[in-house]
């Protein structure tokens, strides 16, 4: 019988870094970073400063976690930043606003407003499920779809007009702060670490990797594909929901195109972190560092004097060079096994 | 809209002309040390069909993909008409003459019948697409078979049969005087086999060699002028083929007789219908593939289903396991009516499936451990991966199955390729399911990993799994299966239940 490998001989190393290339390169991107914008700005490092990123992510960030789930399935979901603005819409629908501003609103207690926008993401999350999972449209298409559907929510809800008022916690839990530390770097590390939990060391975390590391043969073990798959869409929106309710009360508004860059971010955030295109690989920790290299390149860049029309150049770069390293690890580590 | 217009009668003509289209002489090929074409010789004649059959691996597909071009290196000579050639490419050959049909059709479903006729070599008129010259001489070109088909038919509307004569003609088409068929009717009805025997024959009288590959020996034995076998990478015979029997045939496929005969050419059945019935399939069909096939699997008994490349047995393992769905006919398990939705039904149900790609089956980057977990999680775990429970289990199976290296940390993609399958069944294996499906279970692997597999499936079957295992490798079939049912065409063609049955039974019965 033919014993074919051992890991640890000649070419270790090599294989070593091929394995891990998606998880090495952006960690040094976002040391390389950090240490230019020190070099380039004297307010840059600083607690203040970290602060401010990690306030400034914190929103992208909780819907990066859902995303997360839906690319290591190897799915995509493009409605992110439309079903936030729409929740966060929604959440302002069912609170009093106040009587200066001409928008219809239900005046609701504040616990029952936020059952009720939840439970509306998570109605959304399940009709993005049912069209990916039962009638089989692509993720692709279908969030797309769901994109137009949750802006249209949001237009007719508002009408052009702006809502202010949040129920207290979510006004507390967006804009607040404890000991100097918003409250939403807070909710987005407790989402970090639930959903690396998930990930890592359930059942269902389990089936997340195998069905987007290789789907035909989780199917073929037993594994119910498709729902694992509709629970993934439904996370991702559950996420994007609360995000929106967080990210209204960040802003202190909630109008028509409250979200518009968020979706880029997002997906930037996975995928720049490492997290496969391909499913399978990443994870939360992944997208943590890629939420940062974002952040403090953002950060730095508004440090530094730097014409503000570039920045969208630079932004743009910096996410194709991480597309290449996503896929380059891909093909890699495919070699490499 | 489609009918032959002419048929030729021409029979078997002998080939008078003396000087052959294609020669070869001596031809060997190598792979890795091992030979799989030994010192050939081989010639056809114009105006010619030589059928050329032989069992899985016995050199056919190699030879025609000499012949071809595919390869390149190979030693002897090869000559065409006379002039010496050593092909480095398809197009090579093609600019030779010879063409090729392959069995998974190369067409594009939703382009027009002419447009496939003329893929990749539209004709233009001033720079754009000449869309009446092209349906014309397309129409021109296809009537020159003896077919009737409108060109601006979209190709996948058309029955397999007349798709598979459109891309003859593409063939024809592109110049070639020659033109390998490889298993051209192992997709066809009846009617569909006589009118491409029709084309051929037309074909044959305009002077061109056909050079016809299957394993339905009926076809070979109809439509050949000449045929030769092959065995184990050598050619055995050719010969009239008026002077051979489909019995004759098998003998020299498989060497009966001689000294090469071995084990897994003969068994004793030993069917048992009073073991109860586990699972139960009544005259199920998927609507495509499969039509009214019945059988039932018995608790502690292993049923052998044997048959030729795309005879359905993938499209049978996939319906009892979920993955299609069922158009017609029942299912029972245990004498309960059951239908799966989804292949998580069926494991639900206890059935467990291996499929014939051990890329379907396995996570290539994942470890072993995980590779082995992931059908028994949700038994040791009900939210939380219980991590020492998954290690003992798999470190278990990893000792009992022999699994090298032995530790479960291994990237799968690192195993060979006996391995991996050992890993491929040690999933099911923690708690035993009540049906096991093996699809191709020892399809290309060494002796040894052979030898291992066929000793768990055969302890399965002795702690009361139902088996099924479906192969196109006879010796497989011979060597695990205690009943054998037989597909064609996608359905049933023969059942053995008892007594001794060989290789040649097999054959001939498919």
């Amino acid at each position: 019988m033919t014993v074919s490998v051992d890991t640890a001989g000649k070419g270790g190393i090599k294989r070593f870094l091929a394995e891990q290339m998606r998880n090495i390169a952006p960690i040094f991107t976002l040391l390389a970073l950090i240490l230019f914008f020190s070099t380039q700005s004297p307010v840059f490092f600083s607690v203040a400063n970290a602060l401010n990123i990690m306030g400034n992510a914190s929103i992208t960030g909780i819907i990066a976690v859902g995303l997360t789930f839906v690319i290591l399935t190897a799915e995509i979901d493009l409605s992110v930043a439309a079903i936030a603005n729409a929740i966060g819409i929604t959440m302002a629908f069912f609170t009093a606003q106040p009587d200066y501003v001409n928008i219809a609103y239900i005046a609701l207690p504040g616990g029952v407003a936020i059952i009720l926008t939840l439970m509306a993401a998570f109605g959304l999350g399940s009709i993005t499920a049912f069209g990916v999972t039962k009638i089989g449209i692509p993720s692709f298409i279908m969030t797309l779809a769901m994109m137009q559907i949750a802006n249209g929510v949001s237009a007719l809800l508002v009408r052009g007009q702006i809502a202010y008022e949040f129920p207290a916690l979510v006004t507390m839990l967006g804009s607040g702060t404890i000991y100097g530390v918003r409250w939403s770097i807070i909710v987005c590390i407790l989402f970090f670490i639930i959903a690396h939990l998930v990930l890592t060391y359930t059942r269902f975390g389990r089936y997340v990797y195998m069905v987007g590391g290789n789907r035909e043969a989780a199917e073929y073990s037993g594994v119910n594909v498709k729902l694992i798959i509709a629970s993934v869409m439904i996370i991702c929106a559950l996420c994007s929901g609360i995000a929106g309710m967080l990210g209204v009360a960040y802003f202190g508004s909630a109008q028509q195109n409250g979200f518009d860059d968020f979706l880029l971010t997002a997906i930037a955030a996975v995928v720049v972190g490492g997290t496969s295109l391909f499913g399978g690989r990443g994870g939360i920790g992944n997208t943590i560092i890629g939420l940062l290299v974002l952040g403090v390149l953002n950060n730095g860049l508004d440090l530094i004097n730097i014409d503000s029309f570039l920045k969208i150049l630079i932004r743009g770069l910096i996410l194709l060079i991480a597309l290449v390293i996503n896929v380059y690890a891909q093909k890699l580590k495919e070699g490499a096994t | 809209m489609t009918q032959v217009i002419d048929s030729q009668t021409g029979g078997a003509t002998a080939p008078s002309v003396s000087q052959p289209l294609l020669e070869m002489k001596g031809v060997t090929k190598t792979f890795g040390g091992i030979a799989a074409l030994q010192a050939v010789d081989f010639s056809i004649f114009p105006g010619e069909i030589h059928g050329l059959v032989g069992e899985n691996g016995a050199g056919k597909s190699t030879m025609m993909k000499i012949i071809a071009g595919v390869y390149a290196g190979y030693d002897g000579q090869m000559s065409v008409a006379g002039q010496a050639v050593h092909f480095r490419s398809a197009a090579d050959a093609l600019d030779a003459g010879i063409g090729m049909v392959h069995q998974e059709l190369s067409i594009v479903p939703d382009l027009s019948v002419a447009e496939n006729v003329f893929l990749g070599a539209q004709p233009l008129r001033n720079g754009i697409m000449d869309w009446r010259g092209m349906n014309a001489l397309a129409k021109k070109q296809i009537a020159s078979l003896g077919l009737d088909i409108d060109p601006t038919t979209r190709m996948g509307s058309l029955p397999v049969g007349l798709q598979q004569l459109i891309e003859l003609s593409r063939v024809l088409f592109s110049g070639a005087r020659m033109i390998i068929l490889d298993e051209p009717t192992s997709a066809l009805s009846p009617p569909e086999v006589e009118r491409l025997f029709t084309v051929l024959r037309r074909l044959r009288a305009e002077g061109r060699s056909i050079i016809f590959i299957s394993h339905f020996l009926d076809d070979v034995l109809e439509i050949s002028d000449r045929v030769t076998v092959f065995r184990n990478g050598r050619k055995v015979i050719t010969e009239q083929t008026a002077a051979l029997t489909k019995d004759s045939i098998i003998s020299h496929m498989i060497g009966r007789g001689s000294i090469d005969m071995h084990m897994g050419e003969t068994a004793i059945l030993q069917g048992d219908d009073t073991k109860p019935i586990v699972m139960q399939a009544n005259n199920i069909g998927d609507g495509r593939n499969l039509a009214n096939i019945s059988l039932s699997l018995r608790k502690g008994e292993i049923t052998g289903v044997y048959g030729f490349m795309g005879c359905g047995q993938i499209e049978l393992a996939r319906a009892l396991f979920g993955k299609n769905p069922l158009k017609s006919g029942k299912m029972q398990m245990s004498g309960k009516p059951v239908r799966f939705s989804s292949t998580a039904a069926a494991r639900a149900a206890g059935i467990a499936y291996v499929a014939e790609s051990r890329r379907m089956m396995l996570f290539r980057t994942e470890p072993v451990y995980k590779n082995i977990s992931i059908s028994i999680l949700n038994r040791i775990s009900r939210i939380f991966v219980k991590p020492k429970a998954e290690r003992l289990i798999a470190d278990a199976h990893v000792k009992d199955l022999q699994i090298r290296p032995q530790t479960t940390d291994t990237i799968l993609g690192n195993l060979s390729g006996g391995n991996q399958q050992k890993v491929a069944l040690a999933k099911w294996l923690t708690h035993l399911p009540e049906v096991l499906i093996l699809s191709e279970p020892t399809r290309g692997m060494d002796v040894g990993a052979k030898e291992d597999v066929i000793r768990i499936v055969k302890s399965l079957r002795d702690r009361g799994v139902a088996i099924l295992v479906l192969s196109t490798e006879p010796e497989t079939i011979l060597t695990l299966a205690d009943r054998v049912m037989v597909m064609k065409k996608g359905s049933v063609a023969r059942e053995f239940t008892h007594g001794q049955l060989e290789k040649a039974d097999l054959l001939s019965a498919a």
